[in-house]
């Protein structure tokens, strides 16, 4: 028997979705070598009893709560480590995310475990779970086994299928944690600001996205102006990379933080491909790349590559396409 | 105020990585260089000293590798790390990511640091959890993927060390987080644009002290590194499902190219 902790993150009475989908698969790899799902929640009042409640929609048995900071890894790492240590649970799984990597790697220095990140895939071997992790560019899938009391498996963005299994509310139990001196030295001044204008990417049939190989934030109107040709429902999208850099909108962010989608066509430019951007946006129908790099990451993914200056291509391509729009 | 840079010396981004199959570990032979993320953290660091706000007496450049890492210390002393710090030892080849991050706790510890930086990820591993795991043995606050960092006057229950106002963008927006040092920050790329080494540095960088150390001159217990101190083994390697590879064009005629691309959208209805 293994019992499976969940961190459940949540923001404005929320869950995330990542997390709801690590309960699912937990729930799921729990029951498939005789345990069951647990979910760890912290925060202040809007962990009403009815929300938490729901987590057993998702097959979580029970929900841990403590009252504590939000969107900071380390005091969830002192509550996990106390009720791994109160109630034994074997493996503790994150749905990946900022925090999931933060608390997963703090949780495992804590409970000297092993801790493996960017799992596609959990599977039952007998009695024990085991994590499938692609590596070296998605080119290789390396298996880790675990030893020792506890196994951390940090899921990649997207990778848990988001599944109801349950139907009773989960039992909600509050936790009592001393955190750590630490822990109470990092303290959160604004969260969740939104920068730039807003724009709806995920509604878009149709999206052109730009990454660093634009060049400058300039680069940008260059994909305005074939986002233009192309006509309604296509939207401009961006990667993490230059949100950051403040050459396009938070809200037009493609990728690990940002959001993900899967439009009929997304055609990408100067963007080299990075795992954080491809799990935003690889269930997309089609998809187009074009970088002056050959050994771009993107292309091992892409329907139609092309090695070349986006500079030169992309107006050319903006043009053919109003000409083709216009016939 | 004394700053450690965690350093990691990875494969070129040039070389094809692989795994070497006696070992079930990463080819590590071939082309090395310093990770490029690291450099934003030496980066951040040169900054910190330069901004004014707080004064910077020492900046140390740390790693844990084989001999041959020492490149990527004399990169780092390169690009403004005032010395180095060189944990080598046979006994920690093969540790897993919460055995290394321990280790390199440990050479931290030696040194006593009001502030560890270090990259977002290494370039080979693409991980993001080693700081929080060095962090925790530390018992220091921590952040990663902060993408701007400014020094705040400190607070009265922890008088002497400045605090930090770090920014980085979080599942729901960006977040903005005071910590107080000592602490371990992990930046992203977008922090800053490193510079580039002068020549002057590049050749002075191998006479600025280095020290090697071995697993037990900084405390490390033997049984919690390694291959048999690791908590997780990653093996039975092999290739996903294969996927049918997309179609490349070679960008010669540029008009030609974009009649093809043009064609192939058409093909799918998608103009």
């Amino acid at each position: 028997m293994a019992d499976v902790l969940v961190y459940v993150l949540h923001y404005e009475g929320a869950f995330n979705k990542n997390s709801l989908g690590a309960v699912s698969e937990g729930a799921a790899r729990a029951a498939d070598v005789g345990g069951a799902c647990d979910a760890v929640v912290v925060g202040g009042e809007d962990l009403t009893d009815e929300l938490c409640g729901t987590l057993g929609a998702y097959g979580a048995r029970k929900v841990f709560r403590a009252n504590g900071p939000e969107g900071l890894a380390q005091p969830v790492v002192d509550v996990m480590a106390k009720v791994i240590a109160d109630h034994g649970h074997s493996y503790a799984i994150f749905g990946g995310g900022l925090l999931g990597f933060e608390i997963g790697a703090g949780l495992a220095a804590r409970c000297r475990a092993g801790v493996t990140m960017e799992v596609t895939s959990v599977r039952a071997d007998g009695d024990e779970l085991v994590a499938e992790r692609p590596i070296l560019g998605d080119s290789q899938i390396s298996v880790s086994r675990y030893r020792g009391g506890l196994g951390i498996i940090i899921g990649r963005i997207n990778a848990f299928e988001l599944r109801e299994s349950g139907s009773a509310a989960a039992a909600v139990e509050d936790v009592e944690v001393a955190f750590s001196p630490w822990s109470t030295r990092a303290t959160m001044v604004t969260r969740g600001e939104q920068r730039g204008a807003d724009v709806d990417i995920e509604g878009a049939d149709i999206l052109v996205a730009g990454g660093r190989g634009l060049g400058n934030a300039d680069g940008f109107q260059l994909m305005e102006q074939l986002a233009g040709a192309f006509g309604a429902n296509t939207a401009v999208a961006a990667t993490r990379a230059v949100v950051d850099a403040g050459w396009y909108p938070y809200a037009a962010q493609i990728g690990q933080t940002g959001k993900t989608v899967a439009p009929k066509l997304y055609l990408a430019a100067g963007i080299s491909g990075a795992i954080q951007h491809k799990v935003g946006m690889q269930s997309s129908e089609n998809i187009v790349a074009i970088n002056k790099d050959a050994n771009a990451p993107i292309f091992e993914f892409s329907d139609l590559g092309i090695v070349g200056d986006l500079n030169k291509i992309v107006p050319k391509l903006t043009d053919a396409i109003r000409a083709r729009k216009g016939s | 105020m004394k700053i450690c840079v965690l350093v990691k010396e990875v494969p070129d981004a040039a070389v094809e990585k692989r795994i070497n199959p006696s070992t079930g570990r990463m080819d590590r032979s071939g082309e090395k260089n310093l990770n490029p993320y690291d450099t934003h953290a030496i980066e951040a660091a040169m900054q910190l000293r330069e901004g004014g706000a707080v004064a910077v007496e020492e900046i140390v450049a740390v790693t844990m590798g084989p001999e041959s890492a020492v490149r990527a210390l004399h990169k780092a002393v390169s690009l403004g790390a005032d010395r180095s710090v060189h944990l080598c030892d046979e006994l920690l080849a093969g540790s897993d990511v919460a055995a290394t991050g321990y280790a390199l706790a440990k050479a931290i510890e030696s040194e006593s640091p009001d502030l560890v930086l270090l990259g977002q990820q290494s370039d080979d591993g693409e991980c993001y959890t080693i700081g929080a795991v060095v962090a925790d043995h530390l018992r220091m606050p921590s952040l990663t993927q902060v993408i701007k960092l400014d020094v705040i006057d400190s607070e009265p229950s922890a008088p002497g060390l400045p605090g930090l106002r770090c920014e980085r963008q979080a599942e729901y927006g960006y977040d903005t987080v005071q910590v107080q040092l000592p602490a371990v920050i992990s930046v992203g790329d977008a922090i800053n644009e490193p510079r580039y080494p002068s020549l002057k540095n590049i050749m002075g960088a191998k006479k600025k002290p280095l020290d090697t150390r071995t697993a037990s001159e900084v405390g490390i217990d033997s049984g919690f590194v390694g291959p048999d101190g690791s908590r997780v083994h990653c093996g039975e390697f092999h290739a996903p499902p294969a996927k049918p590879s997309g179609q490349i064009i070679e960008d010669e005629d540029t008009a030609e190219t974009v009649a093809r691309i043009v064609a192939w959208l058409d093909e799918r209805k998608l103009i």
